[in-house]
């Protein structure tokens, strides 16, 4: 925690703004100081903030402002974090503003969006943070009334001592700044909540419904100029030469010109990960006719070959190989057959599988195959950029900017002290903004033009040129003896240009003869984070295969798996088993109880059901699937989640609600194909993602209730409903599905 | 007319989806209807009165902006503006819509956040309030 100190806001900017009637002036410095514009004015709060610390700023008017440390990407962070600083400060949250931070690691911590870790990382920082305030606070009017400190109790924002004293946080704030920060709080039990665990409404709510600009792509300053970038027609091609002489004659053009987003050598981290380096460039004055002046491009692109990149990563450097080649699907999916029949990595093995599978009475094998996904963010990718000499300012939608800044300040050669990037509300991520590359793209074409710019992606160039989750493979074997008793489990997983296998989850440490395998094809198409990577396969495979070996026991599905999860939990087989048996069992529990599993009343209902766990939080779905004008539609679910303490139970049931609506979608819709190269779907009119009519009437979210410390919910509700549509959809139409997506698959068979 | 509303006039509420017609997220009332911006020439507006999520309610206080903060509709955000001029549109004609006739209006409108049953219970419930006409030119 850092040392206390008074700060000056932009309260005066703000009014004279808003006194204009916000537009351009508002826009200029917008995401820093228009957040809680509305209801400060309100609150009629004065000048001087007093910072407590990064997260908690307070007026001598009451005022409080709560920093948001996260980038948020509808997962609603910009509620469920403040709500844990708030809960310990003491304040009434009707008073509280919250406000989206600068990128400030030192000060406000790790500040990524992702592996739905938000809620779960700063869960102890923010209410010591909000713990600390308070007792400072508690201190400052200790010794402004001369009573111990220990007899100062507090309410919603006041302070009080027996004698009758009593003051404001607001009143003491000033001089709480100004005291040492207190170590080593304690904190309060969960039965003395009062805004935690309590529904609380979007703060940005208000701002939302009103068109207000929040995203990346509503950011704007004076003499902003736009950018788009023409990249190559296929993955595996490069630019070979081009002629601009249209494009420049055109209307609002400023310049076309082509930068290396990455020097030759460049030392890239994770997630510096981009789809093309030799960039094309058109500068112009308006989107409108940047668009158009693009078209009129004469380009020549040329086979890539080989190419080598530079990683960092944990242990050093490595020269990778990017193949070249123009890559087909049809021939992608011939190409994983044959690698899933070579020799592959052992992962993970337990017992004695050859044998087992040697001494099968009945071996139940079976092959599952996903396609490469499109992001599909609604907001496009896109980024603001002033570079100038001798700093720079960035701002739009990213998920990490701690990850992120290093390749912009190695490649802008400024240092990261001159560079300033904010966090603007992001229209979607799924891990797609975690990969910044077009920050630094946006950066450099700045650099370039000496000018601020906005860089934009069109649809078709979000789409075409993305950072996907890749194809996978996974063959699943089951060995059952003559009583049918599972003796043996064999899992074999492939992908471009990655496996997916989590060797150590579900049903490992349940099967006595375990065995996980992985393989992986290189490839020039880039993957990264897709909601729940990895995950967001397996859960489907496997789910999908328990079910059919339930079926060949002659077992309930849920039963099957609670008697695994007991072995599991009773007698483990092996080491590192990554689940706890007992809160996966109860999510099963919990979604039978709920959904009336195997009770009557539900005869209407094609049933189906999956449970996963995965990114620390448990999570179980019963689809109920009827035929609605010919076709299967998911009409009802039931999803029981185990994320420990559900801090905002409103944001929470809404995630789960659309995390099963992304499922339903991706699971019937999903995929991204290539045709030589180039991606075969471009926009909404080829690639098909779930839409009103097609999303279930009802999505009923339960939580089990538990005191532990809260985990994730972006990614772990979405895995399992790929496996849950699928074991519905056999109920349905009586054939198992076991390649997605499944629509098309369905569609053959009529 | 959608880079006229977000580049000329800087009314960001309307928002750039696809440019074909096919998300919603670019959603205007033109004479009070639903039209895609992305998909309206200017020169076909003439004297028409355009209406735009900034121009809904003077206080963002139309039966939709209501009902949408009322069921928290909104993850990302993003499509929200189109989904809410799609629905205020819908509810000017049929002030009374059944499921059917929300699914038929709404499906132009993607939400990839996967918000479509609380549009859905947001816009009945902005049904049993009325809808306003405010319209802005």
């Amino acid at each position: 925690m850092n040392t206390p100190k008074i700060t000056h806001n932009r309260r005066s900017f703000l009014k004279a703004s808003l006194l204009t009637g916000g537009g351009m002036m508002l826009s200029v410095s917008w995401l820093s100081s228009a957040k809680a514009a509305d209801k400060l004015q309100a609150l009629n709060v004065p000048e001087q903030w007093a910072q407590l610390n990064g997260y908690i700023h307070i007026t001598a008017g009451n005022g409080i402002k709560l920093i948001c440390p996260n980038p948020e990407f509808g997962q609603n962070v910009m509620t469920s974090l403040p709500m844990m600083v708030a809960e310990e400060l003491d304040v009434d949250w009707k008073n509280v503003v919250v406000e989206m931070g600068p990128h400030d690691n030192a000060k406000l911590g790790p500040q990524f969006t992702g592996g739905s870790n938000s809620v779960r990382m700063y869960w102890k920082p923010l209410r010591e943070a909000g713990a600390a305030a308070r007792q400072m606070l508690c201190e400052a009017a200790a010794q402004a009334w001369g009573v111990p400190v220990a007899e100062v109790t507090t309410k919603a924002g006041v302070l009080q001592h027996a004698s009758g004293k009593s003051a404001t946080y607001g009143e003491m704030a000033s001089k709480a700044a100004t005291l040492p920060v207190p170590k080593g709080m304690k904190l309060k039990d969960p039965k003395d909540f009062t805004i935690i665990r309590k529904p609380k409404k979007n703060v940005e709510g208000q701002k939302i419904v009103t068109g207000k600009p929040l995203f990346g792509l509503d950011y704007r300053v004076d003499g902003m100029l736009i950018a788009m970038i023409q990249h190559p027609p296929a993955f595996g091609m490069k630019l070979k030469s081009f002629d601009a002489s249209q494009t420049i004659k055109m209307p609002g053009i400023k310049d076309v010109f082509t930068l290396k987003l990455y020097e030759d050598g460049f030392e890239q981290a994770g997630f510096d990960t981009r789809t093309f380096n030799d960039l094309l460039v058109v500068v112009g004055k308006t989107t409108w006719e940047v668009m158009n002046a693009r078209k009129k491009l004469k380009v020549e692109w040329e086979p890539a070959g080989d190419t080598k990149d530079t990683m960092m990563g944990r242990n050093g450097k490595r020269e990778v190989t990017v193949p070249g080649g123009l890559e087909t699907t049809t021939a992608q999916l011939e190409k994983m057959a044959e690698w899933a029949k070579k020799p592959a990595q052992q992962l993970r093995k337990d017992g004695d599988p050859e044998t087992a599978f040697k001494n099968a009475a009945q071996i139940i094998e079976r092959t599952y195959n996903a396609p490469f996904l499109a992001h599909n963010t609604m907001e496009p990718m896109n980024f603001f950029a002033h570079v100038t000499p001798e700093k720079a300012l960035v701002a739009g939608p990213l998920q990490a900017p701690g990850w992120a800044e290093p390749a912009l300040s190695k490649r802008l050669g400024l240092p990261a002290d001159k560079i300033e990037i904010q966090m603007t509300r992001m229209g979607g991520g799924f891990g797609r903004r975690a990969y910044c590359h077009y920050m630094t793209e946006a950066a450099l074409i700045s650099q370039k033009v000496k000018a601020p710019v906005k860089l934009i992606y069109s649809r078709e160039d979000d789409m075409t040129y993305g950072i996907y989750r890749p194809m996978y493979t996974a063959t699943y074997r089951a060995a059952l003896d003559a009583n049918k008793n599972l003796i043996g489990f064999h899992v074999k997983g492939g992908g471009i240009p990655e496996h997916a296998i989590h060797a150590n989850r579900f049903p490992a440490g349940a099967v006595d003869n375990y065995l996980a395998e992985g393989w992986e094809i290189p490839s020039n198409i880039t993957i990264g984070a897709f909601r729940a990577p990895r995950s967001n396969f397996n859960a489907a495979a496997e789910q999908s295969f328990l079910d059919e070996v339930a079926e060949a026991m002659g077992k309930d599905p849920i039963e099957f798996r609670l008697e695994l999860l007991k072995r599991a939990k009773e007698n483990p087989v092996g080491k590192n088993n990554e689940y706890d048996a007992d809160r996966y069992a109860g999510v099963l529990n919990l979604v039978r109880d709920k959904s009336g599993w195997n009770k009557p009343g539900n005869e209407k209902y094609h049933r189906g059901v999956a449970a996963y766990f995965c990114h620390n939080s448990y999570a179980a779905h019963v689809v109920d699937m009827v035929t609605k004008e010919g076709s299967p539609y998911v009409e009802r679910v039931f999803s029981a989640m185990d994320c420990g303490i559900v801090v905002n139970p409103e944001s929470a049931t809404n995630m789960v609600q659309g995390a099963v609506v992304d499922g339903i979608g991706n699971a019937f819709y999903g995929a991204l194909t290539h045709k030589n190269g180039a991606a075969e779907q471009s926009n909404f009119n080829n690639y098909r993602l779930i839409r009103h009519n097609e999303a279930p009437k009802k999505i009923e979210v339960h939580f089990v209730e538990n005191d532990l410390d809260p985990t994730g919910l972006g990614e772990p509700p979405f895995p399992p409903v790929f496996g849950a549509v699928a074991n519905a959809l056999y109920k349905t139409t009586g054939k198992r599905q076991y390649n997605q997506p499944f629509k098309p698959q369905l569609d053959k068979r009529i | 007319m959608l880079w006229v509303l977000r580049d000329h006039l800087d009314m960001p509420g309307t928002k750039y989806g696809c440019g074909i017609a096919q998300c919603g997220a670019c959603t205007v009332h033109l004479n009070g209807t639903a039209v895609r911006s992305c998909q309206l020439p200017i020169s076909a507006v003439g004297k028409e009165a355009i209406t735009t999520i900034e121009g809904l309610s003077a206080t963002g206080d139309h039966p939709v902006q209501k009902a949408w903060l009322e069921h928290d509709v909104a993850q990302c955000g993003y499509c929200q503006s189109g989904q809410m001029m799609s629905a205020a549109s819908l509810l000017k004609t049929n002030p009374k819509p059944t499921d059917e006739d929300i699914d038929l209006a709404m499906s132009g409108n993607i939400c990839r956040c996967g918000t479509y049953l609380r549009i859905k219970e947001a816009i009945k419930s902005a049904a049993k309030e009325g809808t306003s006409s405010s319209t802005r030119k």
